[in-house]
Order: structure tokens, then C-alpha cells, then sequence
């Protein structure tokens, strides 16, 4: 058996955080190896790697023994790598066999020789059952349709390696079975194909090989016929989870500050109610694409809801973001850099900028910059930041953790009744985690309520006082802390019965 | 666990101490480079390098005329400013300084000359022989100003509108509303100055408060040449408005939501600032300004002109804002920078014309030195890109 592609101790680190750490993973030539892990594991970023997106901090890969350093994406398509993304990465205004040729069309006496690409194109999508025109623009096919073409792009640059990273997300049932049979029909040919998917079963039925990954680690690895869908689940997840979060203090109280009531907007979510109490912290879980983090937009007023209904401390909600943030809502998105801060503006501004209005001063609204000074630094103090001089060191300086207490920082200045963090700790590392941990805690015992969205299933475990865990924008099941039970929340967030 | 919570101080740090003292040379020149100052340097240097190849640039009437010259524009770069500051750009400006100047001219001028004017669409409804409907008016030309300012405010608040509500972009928007407006100012005349205006009203665009007479101080009476305008009317007019705008740029909760949209819109969005309100308020300074400074324009040309503003003025008032550090990208804009920015903006185009260039020939350098300006906008992010690493 031969080897494809094999990883000697390869390490990726962001920002001196460890994504991918010393792994050694060999693919044999002619198999399948399906890979899990939770999000975040560090799949992304290994496929990066092996794509030649990004660049590995250290070890080596080699493509049939001889080394293998890709610099950009074309090397690896060179190579003989092929990525089928959930997003397909194709140009739907162009046609098929565009698409196919777009990195290089075959020309004679200088011009395109448009019948050789049109047979050629034909005949590779009849090898796939596709039976389009290769002249058919793209936007016009179905999701499905599109994957094979993105499959017979692979085909046509001969393709000996097939990664395929959670194909079936958009697929309808039909339409998953013949990309199986379509995979199947690759696999007979002699390629090598890397599927990765969060659905386990397809998993166990598809792969020869399976490996798990975890922080970045490969932590178990073999013959799929080693394998069962729980103890997939417990490698993915399992590590002990003693000291990693903060004594509890909060006590939940009985009113609601949060009442939302038959939520739904087609497409994205489905007749979706929940509540959250004052002093409570609630776990919203779900795989991605569950629709957490667009229910936590609706909630804010950032997006439109068909019909349902949302209160706070028991009155209807405003209408727009001001209204809300005036009501007592908070949002601290899941994506820092593009949504919760000013990257290049200094932390004070940042602490300050939801509550400027409190600061001006007269009819102009004149700033009052001693207020600002003190309130800020008071923050500072209170959330623990590291810096130096907050009032010039710009946000983009500090840490993923650091910058993380500035935007649960800017929300507190506001005395919120209901905070709604959505993956609070992405990109911090672990013990800067610890520290969010506690204050999320200290939030609740102030006697705000929390929902606390992640992809994380361990810090809601360690965190919350109830889970509600969602499948595809409809709430699957709610769970209070006595009856957590991990193999039945991943159930719920995957629709699949366990046994 | 919270052995990895205490990361040392960087203040405390001896380390960063060490580091601080010994600093590269390149690290103060990238200093420099990023100092709200770094184009009043430049400007000096400017000065003293030119100084001794033309003489005439630091003669008294020469920094006269630069200083006459920097009024107005600066009162336009500065609304310019505002725009630049949430990312977004103004085409109209000089537009709304031909059209505001066509009407306002309209209104209070003194005689009309029906041979020149009898076929333009204003003539019988505002104008006639005797004049514009405020002619002689008491008060009549801070009405006439006021509706000026207003109709600017009209044009800024469209401007506004599309952009912020219909999320046009500002780019197609204003420079659509540049096509019309202008055209509108030259139908209105038909291609005709308005001129005759009333003595209050020139004496907003070149009247002296304090003047210095360089000459012998024997004679009785002063020749015009030799008598220099220290303070005018403009010079007032502006500074007062740029201190203004400082203290609503800087020092407002206007001001700060300003550059937050400009840094990060999505961001300002979900922090609860009212995105939409501010652009369309930002718009609306921008065209109040390019009003104020069409008014200084047309009292010193003693005339309403609809062709006010063409060509390459909306260039200067970019170029200049831009020169001075505003950046383009959004979020980084002060008033201080502008002001720069016009003062080397205007020395430039004065020393060209001191060296006997055509105009095609300034225009040529003008355009080479706004390319180099927004490269120095790259240039400068970079830096500050880097030195956070």
C-alpha cells in the first residue's frame, strides 16, 4: 500500500495560539480517511495547509516520498489536490465547461478551441452520470449538480487526492446518495479521497480510515471497523473538564428577562421559543448552520423575523438596535474583528462606543473626555485588560482575550439586563478562557441573564444552568444542568438517534 | 490556571523600558511620518528649499495671495473631511458651490443687464432690470445666504438619503448629483454670470479687517499695492469654521460616531449608533461647507457663476484633504490635517504658477502630487499596520 500524502509533526500556530500542533498522519493511496473533530479542532486549518493557503509554523509534508511545500493554492491543484469546499468555489455566471477550464483554456491559432473543450467537458461529466451541456451556466444548476461539476473540475485536473469538507450540507437527501455513489465510483478508479463531515454515520459508512482530531491534535486514529458513532463522540470531545471553569455563583432568579415565542423566518428559523432568566446563564448549542447565531441577530433587531414574538422583562421589544441596546439588550457577536470592534482604534474608544450619548455634555453633545477617561479606566481595571495606555493603544494590540473583555467590556458599561454571547471564547486561548468564564459568571450574579451561544459543547457544560441545543433552526430539545448528558446533546444537535 | 493570567504589564516591563530608549533611527523617521505635524514640516521645507530659486514665494503680497487662496477651499476640504472620515466621497461639492452661487447671486444682485441675461429661465422670476427680489433689502444678504446654505442642505440631504437609506454608493450618487446639479446651474443663467452684487456681500470674500503697509512711512496717502491684508473677512470666516468642525470631529458624540462608521461600520451598527442618521448628517455638512466656501468664492469673483467649482477644483479639495492624512479608507481624520494639507496644496499650486507653468502644466504636477498623496495614505496604514504586530 502505497502512501499518498503524509504529515510528519505538522504545527500551525495564529498569533502565537496553537491551531494545529504536531501532527503525524499518513493517507494511503486508493482510500478513504474520514476526518472529524469538533469546530475548531483544527480541521480548516490542516486542509489550509495541505491546500498551500497557509503556510505550516513547522513540520513537513510529503506527496509519494518526496517533499511536498506548497506556496499557493495552484501548487497543490498541480500537485494533484482537489478541495470540494461547503461553499463551492465556482463562478456561476460562467458555464460548465468554463468552470472547468477556467485556469487554462486550450487554444489553437491563438484562439480558444471551444469544440475540444466541449467534448472534453462532455465526456468527463458522462464519466460523473451528469448529463448536462457543458454550455449550461452554472447558476442554473442545482446544488447538487454544482458539487459534481466542482467534482468533474477535479476529475479534468487529474486529481489524485479528493478532499471533500462537508459536502452534504446543502444536499438534499436524493442528492447526497448519488454524491455516495459518485464518491464510491472515485474510490473504484483509484483515488484518494479525505472526506470530512460533523454526520457521523456517513462517516462510519463511507470511510476505510477514520481520524479524530481535537485542539489541533490527532487523538485517535485507525480502521474504521475500530470505530462506533459514541466513541467517535468521546474522542472528539473527551478531556476532563475539572478546573477548567470558575466555582459558580450565580443564583437564577424566577422572572424572565427573555421571552421569545414562535420565532420564525422561513429558511432560517422554525417556530422557535426560548427564555432566559434573570441571573441565569443558557446554552444555546447546536452544529453549524443549527441557526444560533441568526436567532441571536433576530433577537438583537438585525434581522427581519416573519411572525413570533419577543419580550423583555416582560414588555415587547423595540423595534432597531438602538431601541434594544436601550431596553437592556447586549450582543456580542461571534466575529470580533469584523463586528465587535474598531481594530485600529484605541481601547478607550472601543469601551466607550456604545454608550457615547451618556458622555455628551449640552445641546452639541459635546464629549465629556474626563468621564470618558474615568469610566474607561474603570473598566479597564474591573475586566482585568493588559495594556498599557488604553487611551492610545489601539484594540488590534492586545491579545484574543484581552480584546474579547473590551467587547463584553463595552456592553457592561451599559448595565445590560440580557447579554447574548455568541461563541465568547473563539480565539482565546485556554487561559485567557478561564478569565471570560469568570466573568460571564459574574455577569449572571449580578443578576443579568445570559445566553450563551457556542460550538464548544465543554464550556457549556462547564458554564451553563440549561442548554437548548438546535438542529437546521428549530429547537431540538431543552436539558437543565441535572440532567446534562453529552451523548444525548450531540443526539439532539445531529437529529440522530444513539444508542 | 491563573498562573497564565498574569502577563507582566507592558508599562512595568523592563524589557519594553530598554527597548524604548534604544529605538532605531527608522522607527522616529516612521514617527515623523505618522505626526498630525509631518505636512507642516513638509510645507516648511517646501518653503526654504524654493525660497532661494523663488524669491518671490515669500514675498509679502505672494503669502497674501496663498492665504486668500487657502480660505475658501479649506472651508470646502473641511466638509470634504467629514465624508472621507466615514469612507465615503463627495463628488458634488463643486456642484453645489455653481448652483448655490447662480441663486444666491440671483437673489441679491444690484442691476441685471437684460441683453445678457433676458434668455436665462431665471430671468422674470427672479431677476429683472432692477435687480434680484432682495436687492436693497434690509438684511438681505444673510436672507440671501441663508437660503443659499439651505438649498445645500437640501442637495446633502439627497445625497444623504440615497446613500444611507438606499445604500447607493456614494461614489455613483454624488457624482450624478454633480452631472445635474451643475447642468441645472448652467440652464438656470444660461452659461451667464450674475454679477453687480451688493457691497456687503463682496466684502465677505476679499474684505480686510487688519491690513500692514510694508512701504515708507512719510507719505500721506498709501498706494493699494503696497498695503497687505493681515486679517480678512474670509481668514475669519474660516478658521472659525474650522475650529468648529474640530470640536464637532473630535470632541462630539457626532464626531465619534462619525469615525466609528468610518472604522467599522458593522461594528458601529451593533453598538447602537444610528449609521443611517449620521451619514445622511454627514452629506449634509459637506454640501452646508461647500456652500460657505462658494459664497467666499463668488464675493471675491464679485459675481454668481455657474461654472464655479468645474474641472479640477473637486481635485484640490480630495487631494488636499487627502495630502493632509484624512484617510480614505475611513476613521482616520482629523480637521488639524486638513488644514495642512490645503496650506501645501496651495503653496504648491501658487509656487508652479510663480515658475511660469500653464495651467495644463500645474495640473500635470497637481496630479502627480494627489497620486503620491493617496499613496502615502497606503503607505502610512501600512505603517500603523505594522508597528501593532
Amino acid at each position: 500500500m502505497t502512501v499518498l500524502l503524509s504529515l510528519d509533526a505538522l504545527g500551525k500556530s495564529w498569533f502565537g495560539v496553537p491551531a494545529v500542533t504536531d501532527l503525524t498522519l499518513d493517507v494511503a493511496e486508493g482510500r478513504l480517511l474520514g476526518l472529524i473533530g469538533q469546530n475548531g479542532a483544527g480541521k480548516s486549518t490542516l486542509m489550509n495547509m495541505i491546500g498551500g493557503v497557509v503556510q505550516p509554523s513547522s513540520g513537513a509534508m510529503r506527496w509519494l516520498g518526496a517533499t511536498y511545500h506548497p506556496q499557493s493554492a495552484g501548487d497543490a491543484t498541480r500537485t494533484g489536490i482537489a478541495f470540494i469546499h461547503q461553499e463551492l468555489n465556482l463562478f456561476t455566471n460562467l458555464s460548465v465547461a468554463e468552470n472547468l477550464y477556467i485556469d487554462g483554456f486550450p487554444s489553437r491559432f491563438g484562439l480558444i478551441d471551444w469544440p475540444r473543450i466541449r467534448t472534453r467537458s462532455a465526456e468527463i461529466l458522462h464519466r460523473l452520470a451528469l448529463d448536462i451541456d457543458p454550455d449550461t451556466q452554472v447558476g442554473r444548476l442545482s446544488p447538487g449538480e454544482r458539487q459534481l461539476v466542482e467534482i468533474a473540475k477535479a476529475l479534468h485536473n487529474e486529481a489524485r487526492l479528493i478532499i471533500f469538507d462537508e459536502p452534504t450540507t446543502s444536499l438534499t437527501p436524493r442528492e447526497t446518495a448519488r454524491l455516495f455513489d459518485t464518491i464510491a465510483a472515485l474510490k473504484a478508479e483509484g483515488r484518494t479521497i479525505i472526506y470530512i463531515s460533523h454526520i457521523l454515520g456517513d462517516v462510519l459508512a463511507l470511510a476505510d480510515d477514520i481520524g479524530v482530531l481535537r485542539d489541533g491534535r490527532l487523538v485517535d486514529s485507525g480502521q474504521v471497523g475500530d470505530f462506533s458513532v459514541p466513541k467517535m463522540i468521546r474522542a472528539m470531545i473527551g478531556r476532563d473538564l475539572s478546573g477548567l471553569f470558575p466555582p459558580r455563583t450565580n443564583k437564577p432568579a424566577s422572572h424572565a428577562v427573555l421571552q421569545a415565542n414562535g420565532l420564525t423566518q422561513p429558511g432560517v428559523l422554525q417556530d422557535v421559543s426560548l427564555s432566559v432568566h434573570a441571573g441565569e446563564i443558557v446554552g444555546l448549542f447546536g452544529l453549524m448552520g443549527a441557526g444560533r447565531s441568526e436567532l441571536a441577530r433576530i433577537l438583537f433587531g438585525l434581522d427581519a423575523v416573519a411572525s413570533g414574538s419577543i419580550r423583555l422583562n416582560g414588555s415587547p421589544v423595540p423595534a432597531g438596535i438602538a431601541g434594544r441596546i436601550a431596553a437592556g439588550m447586549a450582543f456580542v457577536t461571534e466575529n470580533r474583528r469584523e463586528e465587535g470592534l474598531m481594530m485600529e482604534a484605541p481601547i478607550a474608544d472601543n469601551l466607550a462606543l456604545v454608550c457615547l450619548r451618556q458622555f455628551g455634555r449640552g445641546p452639541l453633545a459635546v464629549m465629556d473626555t474626563g468621564a470618558v477617561g474615568m469610566r474607561t479606566e474603570d473598566a479597564r481595571r474591573d475586566l482585568t485588560i493588559k495594556a498599557g495606555d488604553i487611551r492610545t493603544q489601539p484594540v488590534k494590540a492586545l491579545s484574543g482575550g484581552n480584546q474579547q473583555k473590551v467587547v463584553i467590556g463595552k456592553w457592561q458599561m451599559t448595565a445590560p439586563r440580557l447579554f447574548m454571547l455568541d461563541e465568547p471564547t473563539r480565539g482565546v486561548d485556554v487561559g485567557a478562557k478561564f478569565e471570560i468564564y469568570t466573568l460571564i459568571d459574574r455577569l449572571a450574579a449580578e443578576g443579568s441573564g445570559i445566553l450563551m451561544i457556542s460550538s464548544e459543547l465543554d464550556e457549556l457544560l462547564g458554564m451553563a444552568d440549561r442548554i437548548v441545543v438546535m438542529n437546521r433552526g428549530e429547537v431540538m430539545g431543552e436539558l437543565a444542568r441535572p440532567d446534562f448528558d453529552r451523548e444525548r446533546i450531540l443526539a439532539l444537535a445531529f437529529r440522530e438517534g444513539l444508542t | 490556571m491563573s498562573g497564565r493570567a498574569t502577563i507582566p504589564d507592558l508599562e512595568a516591563s523592563p524589557m519594553t523600558a530598554t527597548l524604548l530608549q534604544r529605538r532605531p533611527l527608522s522607527d522616529r523617521a516612521a514617527d515623523l511620518f505618522l505626526s498630525d505635524y509631518f505636512i507642516l514640516y513638509l510645507s516648511l521645507v517646501f518653503i526654504a528649499v524654493l525660497a532661494p530659486f523663488l524669491p518671490t514665494l515669500v514675498t509679502p503680497g505672494n503669502i497674501v495671495n496663498v492665504m486668500s487662496n487657502m480660505w475658501p477651499l479649506l472651508i470646502v476640504a473641511i466638509g470634504q473631511t467629514f465624508v472621507l472620515a466615514i469612507a465615503g466621497i463627495d463628488l458634488s461639492q463643486g456642484s453645489v458651490i455653481a448652483v448655490t452661487s447662480v441663486i444666491g447671486a440671483a437673489l441679491i444682485t444690484l442691476v441685471a443687464d437684460p441683453v445678457v441675461l433676458s434668455k436665462a429661465p431665471l430671468w422674470g422670476v427672479l431677476i429683472t432690470e432692477r435687480g434680484g427680489p432682495l436687492a436693497g433689502v434690509t438684511g438681505g444678504v444673510l436672507i440671501a445666504i441663508l437660503a443659499m446654505i439651505s438649498i445645500a442642505a437640501l442637495i446633502g440631504l439627497i445625497n444623504g438619503l440615497a446613500i444611507a437609506v438606499l445604500e447607493m454608493p456614494a461614489f455613483m450618487v454624488t457624482l450624478v448629483t454633480m452631472m445635474t446639479i451643475s447642468a441645472l446651474a448652467i440652464y438656470l443663467t444660461q452659461s451667464e454670470n450674475i454679477a453687480q452684487l451688493p457691497e456687503t456681500y463682496v466684502r465677505l470674500g476679499k474684505g480686510d479687517l487688519v491690513s500692514v503697509y510694508f512701504g515708507v512711512k512719510d507719505t500721506s496717502q498709501l498706494p493699494r499695492k503696497e498695503v497687505f491684508s493681515l486679517v480678512t473677512y474670509p481668514m475669519v470666516i474660516a478658521v472659525t469654521l474650522a475650529i468648529a468642525a474640530h470640536v464637532l470631529l473630535n470632541r462630539t458624540v457626532f464626531g465619534r460616531q462619525v469615525l466609528a462608521i468610518g472604522m467599522n461600520r458593522k461594528a458601529a451598527e451593533i453598538s447602537g449608533v444610528p449609521v443611517r442618521r449620521v451619514i445622511v448628517l454627514v452629506f449634509m455638512v459637506s454640501a452646508v461647507c461647500a456652500a460657505i466656501g462658494g459664497i467666499l468664492y463668488s464675493a471675491r469673483l464679485e459675481a454668481g457663476r455657474p461654472t464655479l467649482g468645474e474641472g479640477t477644483f473637486l481635485l484640490d479639495v480630495i487631494g488636499a484633504a487627502v495630502i493632509g492624512g484624512t484617510s480614505l479608507f475611513g476613521g482616520k481624520a482629523k480637521i488639524i490635517w486638513t488644514v495642512f494639507g490645503v496650506l501645501f496644496f496651495v503653496l504648491l499650486s501658487s509656487s508652479l504658477s510663480a515658475m511660469n507653468l500653464s495651467a495644463f502644466q500645474v495640473d500635470m504636477v497637481k496630479g502627480a502630487v494627489i497620486l503620491g498623496a493617496a499613496l502615502l495614505d497606503v503607505l502610512r496604514t501600512r505603517i500603523m499596520r505594522e508597528r501593532m504586530r
